[in-house]
């Protein structure tokens, strides 16, 4: 199976690889995915408590290209947008971003439900209620 | 200079060897008869050669050439083997002792003997990879009509104790029957020295053309029927009909002369490379080899790279360098190798392996490549992996909850 041009460019040149501090409030942190399933996904925001935009995004994962390749492109996205913004990506979008096929739609299911670990650890950490996601999508 | 793409997947496939090629092309143009034409030229010349082959290929696992039965490949002997032997010998007995690292082609053919009313045992392997010789020997029971073990394993290339496992057999007038595919042509191997009654090999894994196996089955002592899985013309002494392929068969005949004559130094070298690659590897932190040290062929090693999975792995350097990984992150279970699991690797570090398969055209050049460029691209993940810097922080991850899809 070969790779797309852009799994293949965010496989060589990932972007925002990294670590945030996850005792900050402002920071949240989403782990998704399982060492024995093959993918493991660390996904962080940190919102900037003045207009609640994410100023910075940054994953490390565990995973084959198409997984590097999910989390890297969800941490681009999500700069710059607010919570409300990021909570709307959808895997689907990813997909079609990086031409995955559909052996490799789990990949981006993972980064969607990193982001969304991630808002809700930053929720909770802030008094906030977690929020329920539709569970719609077959893992 | 260095040529690209590496090939390091010899035990999926080896090229034909360029004196094979120029063995097999009179065959289908000029001497293009049917070995079955029994009343013409174009006949006697294409049976001449068939039965040259088939002198060439019994000579290299020690056996008569009338033990020879053509087939297309592995996967069919493996069949005939297996169905052809629990239909003769039904009489006897419907038990089959067979071990859970074989391949899909003897596992999937136990399957079927078992949803035809056979009764089948899997023993698990130790975590080398080979079978516990005590274990085989309790699981013998009065139906017991054959043990299907294979010499080698195709992902670890562990090489299991045959003239101990048939021994066992012969006490009980049991057959024995192997599935050699990785060893004939890579190890020395003697039917009669080793005890087994059948076993299934095939062309395309040392240096010959794909479509062409053979199984074989012994005549003396004692004599072994199968019944056959094809019906037809009655080829191959009625064991498995269809026009011989005779380009193949000169093709199987000629690398089976190579692999005599130059065996002996050609696993000194690949050895050597293959030591030289497998203690580099394991030089990386948190790296483990798969499989017994010392059982193993001399060509492969399989290796896993904890916190790093094995497809990405791979895509830091599989335009260059063709190896293969136990992760199966492709395909629709995204179940990692089953070979693996039953050394008793946990699914993370069956995730994170590669097997290295090397040749009869690999060099040490190539050997110092690859050794370079999987460090790095280990490096560079581990980098980028949460399992990692978990495992650098001294976090136990076996106390993380971790959401299971």
């Amino acid at each position: 199976m070969a790779y797309s041009e852009k799994v293949l460019n965010h496989y060589t040149n990932p972007q925002n690889v990294g670590t945030l501090d996850k005792s900050k409030s402002n920071v949240g942190t989403g782990l998704v995915g399982a060492p024995e399933c093959g993918d493991v996904m660390r996904l962080q925001i940190e919102v900037d408590e003045a207009t609640g935009v994410i100023k910075d995004a940054k994953f490390k994962t565990f995973g084959c290209g198409s997984a590097i390749a999910s989390s890297s492109l969800a941490t681009e996205w999500l700069k710059g947008k607010n919570i409300d913004e990021a909570m709307k990506i959808d895997n689907m979008e990813i997909v079609e971003e990086l031409h995955l096929p559909p052996v490799k739609i789990h990949c981006s299911v993972l980064a969607e439900d990193a982001i969304k670990a991630a808002i809700n650890d930053y929720r909770v950490k802030n008094g906030l209620e977690a929020l329920k996601f539709d569970e719609s999508i077959v893992h | 200079m260095l040529k690209f793409p590496i090939y390091l997947d010899h035990n999926a496939t080896t090229p034909c060897d360029p004196r094979v090629v120029e063995a097999m092309i009179p065959y289908f143009t000029n001497n293009f008869g049917n070995a079955a034409s029994r009343n013409h030229p174009f006949g006697w010349q294409a049976e001449e050669a068939v039965d040259y082959a088939r002198e060439q290929v019994a000579k290299l696992i020690g056996a008569d050439p009338k033990e020879i039965i053509f087939t297309s490949g592995a996967t069919e002997a493996d069949n005939l083997a297996i169905k052809g032997v629990f239909e003769m010998y039904a009489s006897k007995g419907n038990h089959i002792i067979t071990c859970n690292i074989e391949h899909k082609a003897v596992l999937d053919t136990c399957k079927h003997i078992e949803k035809e009313g056979g009764e089948v045992t899997y023993l698990k392997v130790k975590d080398n990879g080979l079978i516990d010789l005590a274990e085989l020997e309790a699981a013998i029971k009065p139906n017991t009509i054959l043990i299907a073990i294979m010499y080698a394993n195709n992902e670890i290339g562990t090489i299991m104790p045959m003239k101990e496992i048939s021994a066992i057999a012969k006490k009980k007038g049991i057959l024995v029957f192997s599935d050699a595919t990785q060893a004939v042509g890579k190890i020395p191997i003697d039917v009669n020295k080793d005890g087994i009654d059948l076993m299934a090999f095939s062309a395309h894994k040392m240096y010959g053309p794909k479509g062409i196996g053979a199984l074989y089955v012994r005549r003396k002592n004692p004599r072994v029927k199968v019944t056959a899985q094809i019906d037809g013309g009655g080829h191959e002494r009625g064991m498995r009909s269809g026009t011989l392929n005779v380009p193949g068969i000169v093709g199987f005949g000629k690398a089976c002369e190579i692999c005599i004559n130059e065996m002996e130094e050609e696993t000194a070298r690949v050895s050597k490379l293959r030591d030289k690659l497998q203690n580099e590897l394991l030089k990386i932190e948190e790296s483990y080899l798969n499989g017994d040290k010392e059982h193993k062929l001399p060509h492969v090693t399989n290796i896993s790279f904890k916190y790093v999975e094995g497809e990405g792995l791979m895509m830091g350097f599989n335009k260059e360098i063709a190896v293969s990984s136990g992760s199966a992150c492709t395909s629709a279970s995204l179940e990692p190798s089953y070979v693996l699991k039953a050394l008793g690797l946990g699914d993370d570090l069956a995730h994170s392996s590669l097997r290295f398969g090397l040749g009869r055209f690999t060099t040490e050049e190539q050997i110092d490549y690859t050794v370079e460029q999987v460090t790095n691209t280990v490096n560079k993940l581990r980098e980028m992996s949460p399992l990692w810097e978990m495992y650098k922080e001294g976090i136990d991850m076996s106390t993380i909850e971790w959401a299971h899809h």
